[in-house]
């Protein structure tokens, strides 16, 4: 059944509807603010007649730049009401990517959240000959801020209500002339190599996902949604926006990005998303709380937590749970669990998803066996953001689940996983060739992923198809399905493997700061700095000795023979990553080339030169020497 | 036009030394003013003075035309004078909104005993300085430290909190003694802005006492300058960097402003 609704059309149903139902929250004062869909509709109303009051034509492309917050969401379908199209940035993007993205994709209205995102477009006006409007919500420390093309969105949405009085009828008709086949959203993707691609997204692509998402899983209208994931991943556009028109449900907006630890857990979300790193965090916080309990507790903690493991094994191996254990489950439940995922703020979830990377198979299994439903989805932005995910009796940690109804998914050349959907993007904005690339005549696109499907019909990645090589022995060579078992390791940040042409495996590696600091404070080891800390030698045999672990989970050729600990972490600022945290594999080569020869020629140590960018995109340079470290029990023979 | 704060030749001394002798200074409505100088020029005994701390030897001070010379700082308080103090003066056991909330006790008008006699109406008062309490946190970007007793944060958050509790009088006229002092760049930057924002949205008159002169500089209106007990130079920030006699009394005699924390 296709879609024939737009975005704007949902609203203007929800509007009338579900007029007095709460559609987004925000928390300010302290206290969560309600707006309902029919304040919703008259902000996003008023926001787009402003927007034609002062002159923006039909197809303006709009972005905003923020935290999530309710007017900046309200703005992106104010701009899709007018035809327009909607391209969210990151906020802590550096100002040359930002420039990039805001200049290429020919923004002419920029929505910004405050003070401090106004003046980093200030900053980069020159270079933005396409801006005509900027727009700031929160008028704090603006009073001396005077341009003709400098508005507050209040002046924005009170332009509109004096426009709309004297236009009746001109917004109904505005969101009438928008087509199912009009561009809603174009969403750059840092790619891992070169600049930023921009994947248009239709209405039809957007509200066929939706749809399609609503028919795999579970979704209520009186789910509640906490938006806390940067407004410019599609994930967030697709659920907190298109999937809040077409349900209905309440989406909330935490107060800060500092609070939202607390707020989730004040708010019991129904339904969550959220990347590996986040679940990770969550496993450390109540495992450091549990560490620090006193000794009854933490007894009780520790068997409970016993209990819960076998059971949750027991179960996905799909064998019936002994009486014994069911009983001391159902305490477990009542004493700790319970409590654990009320701190945790999982209490009322009913579904969580973990995606956008590999997540431990430990902090997976923790999860489910302390009762959280967490089951793994994948997807990509030029896929709208979804394509296959675990219905709930086939969680499990290893793959990315069942491809959902209508999205079809097979195997191409070297392992490359290939999808169609409705949800394939429109092609990459002003890049027809980087188009042709991914999308073939048929319309299947290239995800660039490789992978297979497992008996059971589960959609398994690997790694990246590109990044997939050969070591000289000819033995396959993947270098994320390495490093994602390195990463297991609570200590292990991030981890970049090389073996392309090589006859072994080397890895560079960064540590976790916060759990080896505490592993170090712990042992009355002193540091002074991460660089420091990452050289102390009892840190390099804690991390052999971990990396020695993750090799006994990994095929013979395929194990870490010599690694070094790097003086930095990996940092997006600096261009080794993605702002969604993938490796720039191309790069890192080149950055560390010196580093490579080292571990391919014998030598004990390397001088490490890092460059570290601060955020004002000053740059400084540390100097070290590093020493390079064999893994004992893997053949290290050079 | 007559000035929000006038005072007129005041002078204090401790014993033998003589900390402030006949300064006069006038700050207008809604202006930064900066009181700078070497160490032990007497611009924290002159703070001292406007908030009723210490009562000038000699001399007068007028708030809003109302002489308050003598005037104990409880009255100054309630008058909407507020300071924040060089050593933070937070309860360090106690939560930053409790903090801010003791901050707002001037404007609070139940006694303990109609609280206890007249919940409903006390309760109401509780509700409506909360509100503006939870305005001050807004404010200042502190959220997440509610809930965090103030001992527990970082120094330059606490010197954030610091403010909030001096905003939480709703002052006309504030007096900061070293907001900056002891915090690294950006934290002095956040307290800049700050500042600049108390100062240009609510429009509060403000008195400064600081030490870096590039912050100095960049958000005073006027900047005063002692030294010995003396005033030397008032003008403009242009004026006052110009001004023959300053550069002699930075460059010249004292020590550069910079190389130590604590005057008298």
């Amino acid at each position: 059944m296709a879609e024939t609704m737009t975005l704007p059309r949902y609203l203007l149903r929800n509007a009338a509807q579900f007029a007095g139902r709460p559609a987004i929250r925000e928390k300010d004062r302290g206290i969560w603010q309600t707006y309902t869909w029919r304040e919703y509709h008259d902000h996003v109303r008023d926001i787009a007649l402003g927007l034609v009051a002062l002159g923006v034509p039909r197809g303006v492309k709009l972005s905003v730049i923020g935290d999530n917050r309710p007017r900046l969401y309200w703005a992106q379908v104010a701009a899709m009401c007018l035809g327009g199209v909607s391209v969210p940035v990151y906020q802590d993007s550096i100002a040359k990517e930002l420039a990039f993205v805001l200049n290429h994709a020919e923004v002419s209205v920029i929505v910004a959240e405050d003070q401090e995102q106004v003046d980093k477009i200030l900053a980069l006006k020159d270079q933005l000959p396409a801006l005509t409007l900027l727009v700031y919500e929160d008028p704090r420390g603006m009073s001396q801020y005077r341009f003709p093309w400098l508005r507050s969105l209040q002046e924005v949405e009170e332009a509109g209500r004096r426009f709309g009085a004297e236009h009746p009828g001109r917004f109904q008709a505005e969101v009438e002339k928008g087509r199912m086949e009009d561009l809603a959203l174009i969403a750059y993707t840092s790619g891992t190599t070169g600049n930023p691609k921009g994947a248009m997204l239709t209405h039809t692509n957007l509200v066929e996902t939706g749809s399609t998402l609503m028919r795999a899983e579970d979704v209520r209208r009186d789910d509640d949604w906490l938006a806390y994931l940067p407004m410019a991943w599609v994930g967030d556009s697709l659920y907190t926006m298109v999937m809040n028109l077409m349900v209905g449900f309440t989406v909330n907006c935490p107060e800060s990005p500092e609070t939202v630890q607390r707020d989730l857990r004040e708010l019991g979300p129904s339904t969550v998303l959220a990347p590996p790193r986040i679940w990770e965090n969550m496993l450390t916080g109540v495992q450091v709380r549990a560490a620090d309990a006193g000794g009854v507790k933490r007894m009780v903690f520790d068997r409970f937590r016993a209990v819960a493991e076998r059971a949750e094994i027991l179960r996905a191996e799909g064998k019936s749970v002994p009486l014994g254990l069911r009983l001391q489950h159902a305490l477990g439940e009542f004493f700790v669990y319970g409590p654990v995922r009320d701190q945790l703020g999982l209490r009322r979830a009913r579904w969580a998803y973990t995606g956008g990377a590999p997540l431990g198979p430990d902090t997976f299994r923790f999860f489910r066996s302390f009762g959280v439903n967490l089951k793994q989805v994948y997807g990509s932005t030029e896929l709208t953001g979804l394509a296959s995910l675990q219905p709930d009796a086939e969680a499990n940690p290893t793959t990315a689940g069942r491809p959902c109804p209508g999205i079809e998914v097979k195997i191409g050349d070297k392992g490359e996983v290939l999808v169609r959907s409705a949800g394939v993007f429109k092609g990459y904005f002003k890049n027809d060739e980087a188009t042709r690339e991914v999308i073939g005549p048929d319309g299947w696109f290239r995800t660039g992923d490789a992978g297979f499907v497992d008996p059971r019909g589960h959609l398994v990645i690997i790694d990246r198809a590109k990044d997939v090589g050969a070591l000289a022995d000819g033995t396959a060579f993947a270098p994320q399905f390495i490093e994602n078992k390195l990463k297991y390791s609570p200590y292990v940040r991030e981890a970049v493997a090389f073996g392309d042409g090589k006859p072994f495996v080397a890895a560079m590696i960064a540590i976790d700061p916060s759990t080896v600091g505490s592993w170090a404070e712990r042992r009355n080891v002193a540091y002074t700095s991460y660089a420091d800390l990452a050289q102390k030698p009892q840190v390099r045999a804690l991390l052999r000795e971990e990396i020695r672990r993750g090799n006994e989970t990994l095929p013979e050729a395929q194990q870490v023979r010599r690694f070094l600990l790097l003086t930095k972490d990996l940092e997006a600022d600096d261009a080794e990553m993605t702002r969604t945290r993938k490796v720039r594999r191309r790069y890192v080569f080149e950055k560390y080339a010196s580093v490579i020869d080292a571990f391919y020629s014998g030598q004990e140590q390397v001088a490490l030169v890092s460059t570290v960018t601060y955020e004002d995109g000053r740059q400084a340079t540390v100097q070290s020497t590093v020493t390079i470290e064999d893994v004992t029990g893997a053949m290290a023979h050079v | 036009m007559s000035a929000l704060l006038e005072i007129r030749e005041v002078s204090k001394a401790f014993g033998g030394v003589q900390a402030v002798s006949k300064v006069s200074l006038d700050v207008q409505q809604s202006d930064l003013m900066s009181v700078i100088g070497p160490n032990g020029a007497g611009k924290t005994t002159l703070l001292n003075m406007i908030s009723g701390f210490y009562h000038p030897d000699r001399g007068h001070i007028a708030l809003a035309g109302g002489d308050v010379t003598h005037a104990a700082p409880s009255k100054m308080a309630e008058l909407g004078v507020a300071r924040t103090f060089q050593n933070i003066a937070l309860f360090r056991g106690m939560t930053v909104l409790d903090n801010l909330m003791l901050g707002r006790h001037v404007h609070m008008k139940t006694g303990v005993l109609s609280a206890f006699a007249y919940w409903g109406l006390a309760q109401k008062e509780e509700v409506t300085h909360r509100r503006r309490v939870e305005d001050i946190i807004d404010f200042l970007r502190i959220q997440d430290l509610r809930r965090r007793p103030c001992g527990s944060l970082a120094y330059g958050l606490q010197k954030r909190v610091e403010l909030g509790r001096a905003l939480a009088l709703d002052p006309k006229v504030l007096l900061l003694d070293e907001p900056m002092g002891g915090c690294n760049h950006e934290e002095k930057e956040d307290m800049a802005r700050f500042i600049l924002d108390v100062n240009e949205e609510w429009g509060t008159t403000i008195i400064l006492i600081e030490h870096d002169m590039g912050v100095v500089m960049d958000i005073s209106d006027r900047v005063a300058v002692l030294d010995m007990g003396q005033k030397i130079a008032e003008g403009t920030p242009d004026e006052v960097r110009a001004n023959p006699q300053v550069i002699k009394a930075y460059l010249g005699e004292a020590k550069p402003a910079a190389t130590e924390q604590r005057h008298g």
